[in-house]
């Protein structure tokens, strides 16, 4: 359709932090009581799966806003012509990483709900501690999931410091430094809980 | 003396449809030469470094002091003004290629029609044709007026398009240089009346929405002029004019 660029973007990076960036601190806190051991995780993802209205939740907030984000996402990699070779500024690196981040995601996140989400769903896995105690005793695969959740957290925090600019609220160059410098405290402390979960799992 | 010689390779065109070419001139050094006078040389004596004689390069050019915006091309890999740029500042053999970013007509001469059809896409203008004398227009605060002036300098010339990456033949993305142009005239107070004009061209496909925030704009425009802060006032401007085009504003002139 003709001019809907500008809503289709606007949505893009609404979409981006809300509701997927709140669902991903939700579900790497989640995560993070495996910490505390089997059971204190167990009980989290328990009381997660039980939730009421579990399916429309599961849909509205997380399928959908994913599944458009990573249309029109990919669609945004494919229009740009990178060039940090020839402008090696700091932005126009993290305009470069946000690009390859949100792939590696994309894969990481396809990968991760064909064996965790759609295996529990068909009946063949359990939610348990030990389902992710088995993914992550390959170190293979422990190393995928360590690179995918980096990769999340980076697109979310560098994610966030655009969505700051997009929306308008960041206009000046002072407001866009400190945010660079508050989005990357995000990322950090992001990164710490969803990588201390995975780490609670070996 | 070899010392009194420059070397020059520049990346030719016959036409619009041939294929490019790199040739390399020689051409005597002089002191304090830019790279206008540079390639002057290679007019007056149109021998390639192999002897033979070629068509003159061609170029264009017209104030000779970065406000016109014509001689952008690319040289030594940066993309800038040929009168602006000293031979003395740079490393041999000085590379010169056109702008990559539009098409090329012949040589170093590039086609900018794009940029001029956005201007006219935003209405980057202050419209106040009327059919009786309208007067004296309201006075701006000087304040804005100093940041505004800033924003005036721009000179069309490409620059900014060329190192932005969603500035390319996969994109319609129409580029920094016409969305500085809007909060420009939308800053004027003459201009500001018909400020929602060009707030809803930028929202149609290829405007505003385009921009990815990778700033090179900002790091590579010869005049300095804060792209990035444009972009992200007029994202502001943008979101709340579509806020008033949906929910419904009076105040949406």
């Amino acid at each position: 359709m003709e001019n809907r660029e500008f809503f289709y973007r606007r949505l893009h990076s609404l979409l981006g932090v809300v509701p997927i960036g709140i669902f991903l601190i939700q579900h790497l806190v989640v995560n993070h009581f495996a910490v505390y051991g089997p059971e204190s995780f167990n009980k989290a993802a328990h009381f997660m799966h039980d939730l009421p209205f579990r399916i429309v939740l599961e849909t509205f907030i997380i399928f959908l806003p994913i599944l458009f984000h990573a249309v029109l996402g990919v669609y945004i990699v494919f229009v740009a012509k990178n060039n940090v070779q020839r402008y090696g500024y700091f932005r126009n690196w993290m305009f470069y990483l946000q690009r390859i981040t949100g792939i590696i995601t994309l894969i990481f996140i396809v990968w991760h709900v064909w064996e965790t989400r759609v295996q529990i769903g068909m009946g063949t896995k359990d939610l348990d501690y030990s389902l992710m105690e088995n993914i992550l005793a390959n170190p293979v695969m422990f190393w995928f999931y360590v690179i995918g959740v980096v990769s999340t957290t980076f697109h979310f925090a560098n994610g966030l410091w655009s969505f700051l600019v997009t929306w308008g609220i960041t206009v000046t160059p002072r407001s866009q430094k400190i945010a660079t410098y508050a989005t990357l405290l995000i990322f950090l402390a992001v990164t710490y809980i969803g990588i201390r979960a995975l780490f609670a799992f070996v | 003396m070899a010392e009194d010689t420059i070397t020059l390779v520049i990346t030719r065109q016959d036409s619009p449809d041939s294929s490019p070419y790199e040739e390399t001139f020689k051409v005597n050094y002089r002191k304090n030469m830019n790279i206008i006078s540079a390639l002057m040389e290679t007019q007056k004596n149109p021998l390639n470094a192999k002897g033979e004689r070629v068509a003159p390069v061609n170029w264009e050019s017209n104030c000779l002091e970065e406000v016109c915006g014509a001689c952008s091309m690319v040289i030594n890999g940066e993309p800038r003004q040929a009168c602006s740029t000293l031979v003395d500042k740079l490393e041999q053999p000085i590379r010169i290629a056109p702008m990559a970013t539009f098409p090329v007509v012949r040589d170093l001469v590039v086609d900018r029609s794009r940029m001029f059809d956005s201007l006219k896409k935003v209405k980057a203008w202050v419209p106040i044709d009327g059919t009786h004398d309208l007067g004296p227009g309201p006075k701006m605060p000087e304040k804005k007026r100093q940041w505004a002036y800033e924003l005036s300098k721009c000179m069309t010339c490409g620059v900014c398009l060329e190192a932005c990456p969603n500035v390319n033949s996969k994109s319609e993305f129409i580029g920094p240089a016409p969305l500085s142009q809007v909060r420009l005239h939308n800053s004027h107070p003459t201009g500001a009346m018909n400020k929602s004009e060009r707030l809803e061209a930028l929202m149609e496909d290829g405007g505003l929405a385009g921009c990815g925030n990778s700033q090179n704009c900002v790091q590579v425009c010869p005049k300095g002029i804060p792209l990035t802060t444009s972009i992200a006032a007029l994202n502001r401007e943008t979101n709340i004019q579509s806020f008033k085009n949906f929910f419904g504003s009076d105040y949406a002139h």
